[in-house]
């Protein structure tokens, strides 16, 4: 196991940051892409609200694996049509693929986290916000954000965790991540269970990392409820 | 409509199996998570500790990963662990028991987490009442804390039954000809790969849909007897 | 001391422990069901394919009841080691490095390894026209070793199945793939998805990489097998049935030098 070790911790290494790009990249354009949707689906518009429903639903409602697969695969059936559009030169590449799926689906999942964190923002400090008349931009950034940030952290982070192992799928399609150097190692080696509990370790390493992080985050997001609430109930949603 | 190329049986017996393997999955892992919750609540350091370890490393490492893991990593390890002491000893395990095997001890972890949520917010007086009444602790568990467990735990049971649904496509790696692999031969078969990912994406949605509306039905059915009805 | 314990949720067989020189029965073939026309999936699901038939011509041979088993291409080695199986017929080339880990029957055919392009492309077949080019094989085969060891600097993807690596290449996203003569031209280049590709730049065949042939691969400790089939190997060669199925399959004698 040692010797295993220290012939590919070069290349298991190298898939760890590959990992940690993916993860970073969609969770970035994940959430990005999350808060519109989320404010779509608190429309009372069918117009607005129906698309983004269909969106949440489809992308909820099937295996990441799959997605993976239709649009890495199923974009090479569409090449003429993408190709006139001149989309084709990113659908060609791998990593687009792989970042497009994994932000589409984790804004789908996000989306309903802002959502519910959104809802939760106690409607009488909104109303208070309009009596010292803000506009609906500065109630949104000032009050609405803020107050939905620090509900949604907890459940944030875990959907974060959930992404950095959800990345695993994309050693599917090519992609040298961990998972991805676990296996060309295993089966070049016959190494099954070294490379894997190798790539098991470097996974728990780098998760128990995040959740650490985050917990730094959360604490500092609930500062001002901590010097409120004195009086010793201080609860943090998880 | 989709031409599925004389495809349209294999995705019909891939269903099947996606179905068979949810369901087998999901009652073992509601065993394995009630088990676990128990000994996390429960005196023995011991066993929380177990548990912990358990909970621990399934959160933290991916589903694909530990599926490789059990499916070809750990027959090995059991054979040379097994010849280094003399032994010449086989653990065979073929797909679908690995695949199974492996959702479950995957969302077992998870139902653990839903049960013990759902067991913290028993009301203690519940327990106080169920002593009073001079039941044991096993006659409380059993006909005043469980039931109320199992109604709290339910909509945490219906997140973990649609997330292992989709996660059942995972076993398509291993080989189970399942839902995902039928596609999948299909598709490089038929070299159209987006009308086969995408009717099995549909199949996936329509169970999504009726897992929710089934969800809507049993919750309002478990909070029947509930002052103000609803959770 | 022989134990045999079967994890058992469902179908799992208990494999009963055989005295050493017997047969198992069943006799447990892993195939992999996506290397067309050697040996693939139908729309039922089922095996086909040269290397099914011939398969069955020699369990006959050998008296053995054989069953097959469909398994991915990267864990087929470590399945038999974990006795998934007992024997892997699924165009597994000899090669030196295997050998290490398991043991092989005789040959049953022999073919060259090539790049395929697109007609259209310029692309020169050497190691310094391909710096930096997208090429495509399979995961753990003959054909990635030989790239990673000899092709340095080109941009290699791997994929789980050889059928994967042809979808990438129809689409453009490689621009070349290696995979055996005969199997790129009979599952692909005569299809009508391969219409617009053909083979470029030399026949491959430096044992190093690509062996001595394909062979059944078995358990060291099962050499009995590799020997029964070796055995039938000679006798259908003999009595002329390879050459039918090799016939039915690709209109020509598949065997090799």
């Amino acid at each position: 196991m040692l010797t295993f070790l220290s012939d590919h911790l070069d290349a298991f290494a190298s898939g760890a940051v590959i990992t940690l790009q993916y993860t970073a990249l969609s969770c970035l354009f994940g959430a990005v892409l999350a808060l519109p949707i989320a404010l779509m689906r608190l429309s009372p518009k069918a117009a607005v609200f129906w698309p983004a429903t269909i969106y949440v639903l489809f992308f909820r409602g099937t295996p990441l694996l799959a997605q993976i697969f239709l649009i890495y695969y199923g974009s090479g059936q569409f090449r003429p049509t993408l190709e006139a559009v001149g989309l084709w030169q990113f659908f060609r590449e791998p990593w687009f693929c792989a970042v497009l799926t994994l932000s589409l689906n984790t804004a789908a999942y996000s989306s309903e986290i802002f959502r519910g964190a959104l809802q939760a923002v106690p409607r009488g400090e909104v109303e208070a916000a309009m009596a010292l008349g803000m506009s609906a931009l500065q109630r949104l950034r000032f009050i609405l954000f803020p107050r939905a940030l620090a509900a949604a952290w907890p459940a944030y982070t875990n959907e974060v965790v959930y992404q950095l192992q959800a990345t695993s799928l994309v050693s599917i399609i090519t992609v040298m991540d961990i998972t991805g150097v676990a296996r060309v190692i295993a089966s070049r080696n016959f190494a099954f269970y070294e490379a894997f509990v190798t790539a098991a370790a470097f996974y728990l390493a780098i998760v128990y990392l995040v959740i650490l992080l985050a917990r730094r985050v959360e604490r500092r997001l609930h500062a001002h409820l901590a010097a409120a609430d004195a009086n010793g109930s201080r609860k943090i949603r998880a | 409509m989709l031409d599925l190329k004389g495809y349209g049986w294999l995705l019909w017996e891939g269903v099947q199996l996606t179905v068979m393997v949810s369901v087998v999955s999901m009652a073992g892992a509601v065993i394995v998570g009630l088990l676990a919750a128990l000994a996390k609540l429960g005196r023995s350091r011991l066993r929380s500790a177990i548990v912990e370890a358990y909970t621990t490393v399934v959160r933290g490492v991916p589903e694909l990963v530990l599926l490789l893991l059990v499916y070809y990593g750990v027959p090995t390890l059991v054979q040379d662990v097994a010849a280094s002491l003399g032994y010449d000893f086989v653990v065979a395990i073929n797909p679908f028991a690995a695949g199974i095997a492996t959702i479950t001890f995957i969302y077992g972890a998870f139902a653990c987490e839903v049960f013990r949520g759902a067991y913290l917010n028993v009301p203690a007086g519940q327990h106080e009442a169920a002593a009073v009444l001079g039941l044991n602790r096993m006659a409380a568990l059993r006909l005043v804390i469980l039931p109320q467990v199992f109604r709290y735990a339910l909509p945490g049971l219906g997140n973990v039954w649609m997330v292992l649904v989709k996660a059942t496509a995972l076993i398509s790696i291993i080989q189970l000809p399942e839902l995902m692999r039928n596609a999948d031969v299909a598709a490089r078969a038929t070299r159209m790969p987006f009308t086969f990912f995408f009717a099995a994406c549909l199949v996936y949605l329509t169970i999504t849909l009726a897992s929710m509306w089934a969800q809507a039905r049993a919750e309002g059915w478990a909070g029947r007897g509930v002052v103000g009805g609803r959770l | 001391m022989r134990t045999t314990v079967s994890l058992i949720l469902g179908t799992l067989l208990l494999a009963i422990p055989a005295s050493a020189q017997e047969l198992p029965n069943p006799l447990r073939i892993a195939t992999e069901g996506a290397y067309a026309p050697f040996n693939y999936l139908d729309d039922e699901g089922k095996v086909q394919g040269f290397e099914i038939d011939l398969a069955r011509a020699m369990c006959d041979e050998i008296g053995a009841n054989c069953e097959f088993a469909v398994q991915d291409w990267d864990g087929i080695i470590p399945g038999l080691l974990a006795q998934k199986y007992d024997a892997i017929i699924a165009s597994l080339y000899i090669t030196d490095e295997r050998r290490e880990r398991i043991t092989f029957s005789d040959k049953y055919y022999q073919v060259p390894a090539r790049f395929v392009v697109p007609k259209a492309s310029t692309l020169e077949i050497s190691r310094e026209a391909m710096q930096g080019k997208v090429v495509g094989t399979q995961r753990a085969t003959s054909f990635e070793r030989f790239m990673r060891d000899e092709m340095a600097g080109i941009d290699l993807r791997v994929y789980a199945t050889m059928e994967e690596a042809y979808l990438d290449l129809q689409s453009g996203r490689v621009d070349a793939i290696m995979a055996d003569v005969v199997a790129a031209s009979e599952g692909f280049l005569k299809t009508p998805e391969g219409e617009g590709f053909e083979f470029r730049g030399p026949e491959y065949t430096g044992a190093k990489w690509f062996g001595y042939g394909a062979g059944v691969g078995v358990r060291k400790e099962d050499a009995h097998i590799a020997d029964a089939f070796s055995d039938a190997i000679a006798k259908v060669r003999a009595d002329g049935t390879y050459q039918k199925i090799s016939e039915k399959w690709f209109g020509f004698d598949v065997y090799g030098e």
